[in-house]
């Protein structure tokens, strides 16, 4: 009996040949990845567990991107910066991307990619439940809590029930008007929201090997939308060349079995898809755009990791150039590597950060800004009963600030569109 | 693992995720220095939308404004709780409040794999939908070992699923103790 990619990863970091579904085993990690949320209580439980003078297990393998609570007074959030510093500093750790310098890179899980983190066939760990963006790399990721990052930091290793598998093979060429954002609230719309709980979920099929590297990295950063432990798509040569082009470290692909045994496989055809929304208040509460369309609108939102890429604000762009916004619209670059394309690419003539400036966009500096809410006074955050528009991961109550708000998910095409006109609108009525 | 868990019950819907149970603004406190540790139990389940406090009236907050603890021992959930964020800070913040056990239909992973690993809080399935026989204020009583259920205010019992597992983690009290038990920390 074959086995996926997620298991022979996960028996190749825990020295075995194979592995099965159900069974609890020891890995060893390659990369922990942590933040300023998460990074200062791992640290309290690390030297509590293994002593004030403890050493990480492996410096080079640790990597701490503050990226949450960047640009806000909260005299709480400064701290954990100040904390994250010191540690840096103690231990010299040559993988820590400082706030308020050149090395600040913003969102964690596009940091790790634009930084050459994401290796295909490795095992990485990170406290942030969408980890499982790296997946697009071909590695296995997942995101865990404090605890089990203080165990990674002292020892190197974790314990993980290793996953079933679900397929999800996308055929067919993409429409213009549809990004991968649609075909993944498709799939959790689908499955529903726990539909894919301790399960890993493979994403295949030409479709997604026609899709750029941000593209996929969309796919996978919302597997924890459906409840699942990690999301991975095969590494193919696009991949390779990105990894190539940022790091010089040895990797060394997997691939599932022919004969690998899945829970679930599932085709679409891509051509036969629509653009879709999630409406309030949960990921999986799908919807056509051609069914919610006319829904007034207070605020739109284009940032995060799984809708402030490059290519998000790209396809953006392209509906924004020349029109105006009718409602407040936020656009906050996932890192400074994106607002530094922003700043360089044009459109028309026109550079991208110029494009949104014209449309009456507000701009904001690369983090994960208003995603989650977060601070008080982080820009963009919802606010009273708003209905928002969001290229966001969860819209779950308060998740972007206010309890009483309510938000739409949608593709950066859609949601372009619909800041245009104010209502919720079908990018395929302004796609010329 | 405390083989004997009571007290009041509080009993929230489906689909609670780790913001309802502590919004991300209040994730700036340490968990360790004291004055702001207690801010956790403070703000524990404090997302919740006013009708879906403590089912099924609502508007009963977990944790009385202007205290740190909240009077309820047991949380009653329904299905996929804790789903969204991996914040440890979430588990925690039922623990800091004084919250000993969840009793959820479903759990999200890593909210499951948090409560267990810092030893934060019993998490159990149940077998029905006890959100529907348990209300908020009801007296329980559950025994970890045997997996009962017991409402003192209605007289009925209910079976809990095998904690299978995890409980060789819960009994070692976190994951550290596990990993000593295994040979894997000095």
């Amino acid at each position: 009996m074959g086995q996926t990619i997620t298991q022979k990863i996960l028996a190749r970091n825990a020295e075995r040949d194979r592995v099965s579904p159900g069974e609890n085993i020891w890995v060893d990690v390659d990369i922990l990845m942590t933040h300023d949320v998460c990074g200062p209580p791992t640290i309290d439980i690390f030297k509590r567990e293994f002593g004030d003078s403890a050493k990480v297990w492996d410096k080079d393998k640790l990597v701490i991107l503050p990226d949450h609570y960047i640009f806000t007074e909260d005299p709480h959030a400064m701290r954990n910066i100040e904390l994250l510093r010191a540690f840096a500093s103690e231990h010299d750790l040559p993988h820590y991307f400082d706030v308020g310098t050149s090395r600040y890179k913003g969102v964690c899980h596009v940091a790790l990619a634009e930084e050459g983190f994401n290796r295909p066939g490795n095992v990485l760990f990170g406290t942030d439940s969408h980890t499982c963006t790296s997946g697009a790399f071909g590695l296995f990721s997942t995101g865990v809590g404090n605890t089990d990052a203080a165990l990674i930091m002292g020892t190197g290793k974790i314990w993980v029930k290793v996953p079933e598998t679900m397929r999800f093979v996308f055929e067919g060429s993409l429409p213009p008007y549809l990004m991968a954002k649609d075909l993944i609230l498709s799939v959790i719309g689908d499955i529903g929201f726990e539909g894919g709980t301790y399960r890993a979920l493979e994403f295949d099929g030409q479709a997604v090997f026609d899709l750029s590297m941000e593209e996929r990295m969309t796919l996978t950063n919302m597997a924890i939308e459906a409840g699942g432990k990690n999301g991975i798509i095969a590494p193919d040569e696009k991949t390779f060349e990105h990894v190539r082009a940022r790091t010089d470290a040895a990797f060394d692909p997997v691939y599932s079995d022919l004969n690998a045994v899945y829970h679930t496989e599932k085709v679409y055809d891509v051509s036969k898809m629509e653009p879709v929304v999630a409406k309030p208040h949960r990921p999986d509460n799908r919807a056509t755009v051609s069914e919610v369309a006319g829904t007034k609108l207070d605020k739109a939102y284009i940032g995060s990791c799984t809708g402030g890429k490059y290519e998000d604000f790209l396809a953006a762009a392209q509906i924004l150039e020349g029109e105006e916004v009718r409602v407040n619209t936020y656009v906050v670059p996932a890192s400074t590597e994106v607002t530094k394309q922003l700043r360089e690419n044009t459109l028309n003539g026109k550079t991208l950060w110029q494009v949104f400036l014209d449309a009456g966009c507000k701009m904001g500096h690369a983090s994960c800004g208003a995603c989650l809410g977060g601070p008080i006074d982080t820009f963009g955050r919802s606010e009273g009963e708003e209905i928002v528009i969001s290229t966001t991961n969860r819209n779950f109550p308060g998740r972007m600030g206010s309890k009483l708000a309510s938000v739409y998910l949608a593709s950066p095409l859609t949601v372009a569109a619909s800041a245009i006109h104010g209502v919720i609108t079908d990018p395929r009525e302004v796609l010329v | 693992m405390k083989e004997i868990v009571k007290g009041k019950a509080y009993v929230v819907g489906d689909s609670i995720d780790t913001d309802q149970i502590i919004p991300a603004a209040h994730l700036v406190y340490s968990m360790t220095i004291p004055d702001e540790r207690r801010m956790y139990g403070r703000y524990a389940l404090s997302g919740l939308p006013k009708e879906s406090q403590g089912l099924p009236d609502g508007n009963h907050a977990f944790t009385a404004e202007d205290s740190y603890e909240s009077e309820y021992k047991i949380v009653i959930a329904g299905s996929n709780f804790g789903c969204g964020s991996s914040r440890e800070h979430a588990p925690f913040s039922l623990m800091v409040a004084g919250a000993e056990a969840v009793v959820a239909e479903s759990y999200a992973r890593i909210f499951y794999r948090n409560a267990v690993d810092g030893g934060f809080i019993i998490p159990f399935e149940g077998r029905l939908k006890l959100t529907e026989v348990i209300s908020t204020g009801d007296e329980l009583t559950i025994e970890s070992g045997a997996g009962l259920l017991t409402n003192h205010t209605t007289g009925h019992e209910y079976l809990l699923n095998p904690l299978g597992d995890v409980a060789e983690i819960l009994r070692a009290g976190n994951v550290f103790e596990y990993a000593r038990q295994a040979g894997l920390m000095d």
